[in-house]
C-alpha cells in the first residue's frame, strides 16, 4: 500500500525505500532517509513529504538541483511512475494505491477525526488535538473502516473501467443562409446552437455517439425533415439538420 | 411575490453506474425557499439513513416554522435574521439526531453525512454547508462554487501544498474534515449572499464535480438554462458518461424574479415604537 521510491544508476537497481514517514530526506550526508554518496549530491539534496496518499518532493536549495521527469523543479506533487533525477543517480516514484485498494473502497467518502475536534475547539471547547500533521491523529475512520471495506469488496468485482470517449471526430456544416459552407468540429462534450434564453439546441458528445436535443424556443430542430421531440434524437453520419431556416449537415471526420 | 413563483427548483439524484445504494438525499420546499441535499456516509444502507435523516429533520424544523414567522424577523438574543438563525438550529438539530441514532444503534454506528443546504428569501439566500457537498452560481456566464469544501485537499490547496490543477489526481479526494452526525456538537458553515435574477444556483454531491470538470458544468448550465430539467438530467447523464464511480444528486434553483419579503407598515411602525 505505501507507495515507494526505487533508487538506481545507469539502470542498475541500488535500493528500494518505503515512505513510511511523513518527511524522508535525501542527501550525501550519513543521516539522511535516503544517502546517496556521490559529490553531485549535496548534503540535503531533497525532502519527500508523504500526507496518507500523496507524496510531494521538494528541492532542499541543493547546488546541482533536481529533475522530475526531464524538467527541473523546486517542488513537485508526484504522480505514479515519476522519475526524480539528482545527479546521475535516478529515483523511481511508484504508488499503486488505486490498483491495490477496491475502486469502491477507494472513492468512499470518509471522515477525518482530528480538525472536528478542531471545529470544536472554535467554538470554545478544549480537547483540541491539534493540526493533523501529527500522524497519530490522521486515522481517517473509526471502527466503521473495516464495515465499509468489507461492504465494498463484492462491488469491486463489478466495477467497470472509467469510459473514455470514443475517438471519433465529427462536425457539422452550414449548408445554407450567411455562413453557408461553414464548418464546426463537435470537439467539445456540448455544442450549442443558438442562443440561451431565446432559442437552443445542444449537440452533446457521449461514449455511445453524437445526440442533438432541443432545450428551449418556439422552433424545434427537424432531423432529416422530421421534427425533433423532447427527446434527444442519436445522428448518423450525413444527417440533415434544420433550425430555425438553417439547414446543416452532421458527418463524421476520418 | 410567493416564492415558489420567483423559483424554479428541479432535483435530481441517481446512485451512478458503480455503486448498488444511493446514500444521497434530496428535499426542497418551494413554499418557504429551502433547498437540502445531503450525501451519507458509513457501512451497510447507514449512509442512506444519515442523509435521509438530515433532510427530513431540516425539511421538518424550517417549514412549519416560516409558514407562521417572517424569515426577516430578528431574534431577541441573537439578533440574527431568523432565516439565518434557523438554518444553523436546523443543522444542529440533524446532527443531534443523527448522532443519537448512530450511538443508541450498533448497525449506524460511525455514520455521517455532509450538508449543503439553503434558504432563499428577501431577494437574498443564506447558505449552511457541512463536509465535501457543493453549491455552485451562475451569474451570467460565470460558474463560481460558492461553498469551500470542508475536506483534507481543501485545506492543502488553501495552504499552498497543492496546485488546483493538481488537485485533480490527488488520491486523498475522500477525506472530509467536517461532517454532520459524527459528533455531538456541530458548527456549521454560513454564508449570506445576495440573489438576482437569471441566477442559476446548483447544488451537488462530490459525485458530480469529481466526474464532470466545472468547465462542462458550467457549458451545460449555461446552454440550458432554459430547461432546468434537462440542465439536471445532462449533469447526471454526464457525470455517469465519464464513470459514474458515486451517486450523483443534483439540485438546480433559478430565480425567475425578485423576491423581497414584504414589510407591512403597520409591523414597521410597532417595530419603530419598540425602539
Amino acid at each position: 500500500m505505501t507507495a515507494k521510491l526505487i533508487l538506481s544508476l545507469d539502470g542498475a537497481l541500488i535500493q528500494d525505500y518505503a515512505l513510511e514517514k511523513e518527511r524522508m530526506t535525501i542527501g550525501r550526508k550519513a543521516d539522511n532517509d535516503i544517502v546517496i554518496n556521490n559529490l553531485a549530491v549535496s548534503g540535503q539534496h531533497a525532502a519527500i513529504v508523504t500526507i496518507l496518499n500523496d507524496s510531494f518532493m521538494e528541492d532542499l536549495d541543493s547546488t546541482n538541483g533536481v529533475v522530475v521527469n526531464g524538467m527541473p523543479v523546486k517542488k513537485h506533487f508526484l504522480q505514479n511512475n515519476d522519475v526524480i533525477e539528482i545527479g546521475k543517480y535516478k529515483l523511481k516514484y511508484l504508488n499503486d494505491h488505486v490498483s491495490q485498494t477496491s475502486a469502491a473502497e477507494f472513492e468512499k467518502t470518509m471522515i477525518m477525526r482530528a480538525p472536528l475536534a478542531q471545529v470544536a475547539a472554535q467554538g470554545g471547547k478544549s480537547g483540541d488535538t491539534g493540526y493533523f500533521q501529527s500522524p497519530s491523529v490522521i486515522e481517517p475512520e473509526r471502527t466503521a473502516a473495516s464495515e465499509v471495506a468489507s461492504e465494498a469488496a463484492p462491488q469491486a468485482a463489478s466495477f467497470a473501467p472509467p469510459v473514455t470517449p470514443p475517438p471519433v471526430r465529427a462536425a457539422i456544416q452550414v449548408l445554407n443562409g450567411p455562413n453557408a459552407g461553414k464548418e464546426l468540429e463537435l470537439v467539445k462534450g456540448l455544442t450549442t446552437l443558438g442562443k440561451p434564453g431565446v432559442q437552443v439546441a445542444v449537440l452533446t458528445r457521449r461514449p455511445q455517439g453524437f445526440f442533438i436535443t432541443h432545450v428551449e424556443g418556439k422552433s424545434h430542430p427537424y432531423v432529416n425533415g422530421e421534427l425533433l421531440g423532447s427527446h434527444p434524437c442519436q445522428l448518423k453520419d450525413h444527417d440533415l439538420i434544420e433550425l430555425a431556416g438553417v439547414k446543416m449537415e452532421f458527418f463524421f471526420k476520418s | 411575490m410567493k416564492l415558489e413563483e420567483a423559483l424554479e427548483i428541479v432535483a435530481l439524484t441517481d446512485s451512478g453506474m458503480v455503486r448498488a445504494h444511493n446514500e444521497d438525499s434530496v428535499a426542497f420546499d418551494a413554499a418557504c425557499g429551502l433547498v437540502v441535499l445531503a450525501d451519507g456516509m458509513g457501512g451497510y444502507n447507514a449512509g442512506e439513513v444519515a442523509s435521509g435523516i438530515a433532510v427530513s429533520v431540516m425539511t421538518a424544523e424550517i417549514a412549519p416554522r416560516l409558514k407562521k414567522a417572517s424569515p426577516i424577523e430578528r431574534e431577541g438574543e441573537t439578533g440574527e435574521e431568523l432565516a439565518v438563525s434557523l438554518l444553523i438550529r436546523s443543522i444542529q438539530k440533524a446532527n443531534a439526531s443523527i448522532y443519537q441514532a448512530a450511538t443508541n444503534e450498533a448497525q449506524y454506528a460511525g455514520m455521517g453525512t455532509t450538508i449543503v443546504s439553503a434558504l432563499f428569501y428577501d431577494n437574498r439566500v443564506v447558505v449552511g454547508h457541512v463536509g465535501d457537498s457543493r453549491l455552485y452560481r451562475l451569474r451570467g456566464e460565470t460558474l463560481e462554487a460558492i461553498t469551500r469544501d470542508h475536506s483534507l485537499l481543501q485545506e492543502q490547496i488553501d495552504c499552498g501544498m497543492i496546485s488546483v490543477e493538481n488537485a485533480r489526481h490527488s488520491q486523498n479526494k475522500n477525506l472530509v474534515t467536517r461532517a454532520v452526525g459524527i459528533d455531538a456538537e456541530l458548527t456549521p458553515e454560513i454564508h449570506l449572499h445576495d440573489a438576482a435574477v437569471g441566477d442559476i444556483y446548483l447544488f451537488c454531491s462530490d459525485g458530480l464535480n469529481d466526474m464532470v470538470e466545472d468547465d462542462d458544468i458550467q457549458s451545460i448550465l449555461y446552454a440550458m438554462q432554459g430547461n432546468l430539467k434537462l440542465a439536471a438530467q445532462q449533469l447526471i447523464q454526464t457525470a455517469n458518461d465519464n464513470g459514474g464511480k458515486d451517486n450523483v444528486s443534483v439540485i438546480l434553483v433559478k430565480v425567475c424574479r425578485e423576491f423581497a419579503q414584504p414589510r407591512s407598515r403597520l409591523k414597521k411602525l410597532l417595530n419603530w415604537f419598540k425602539k
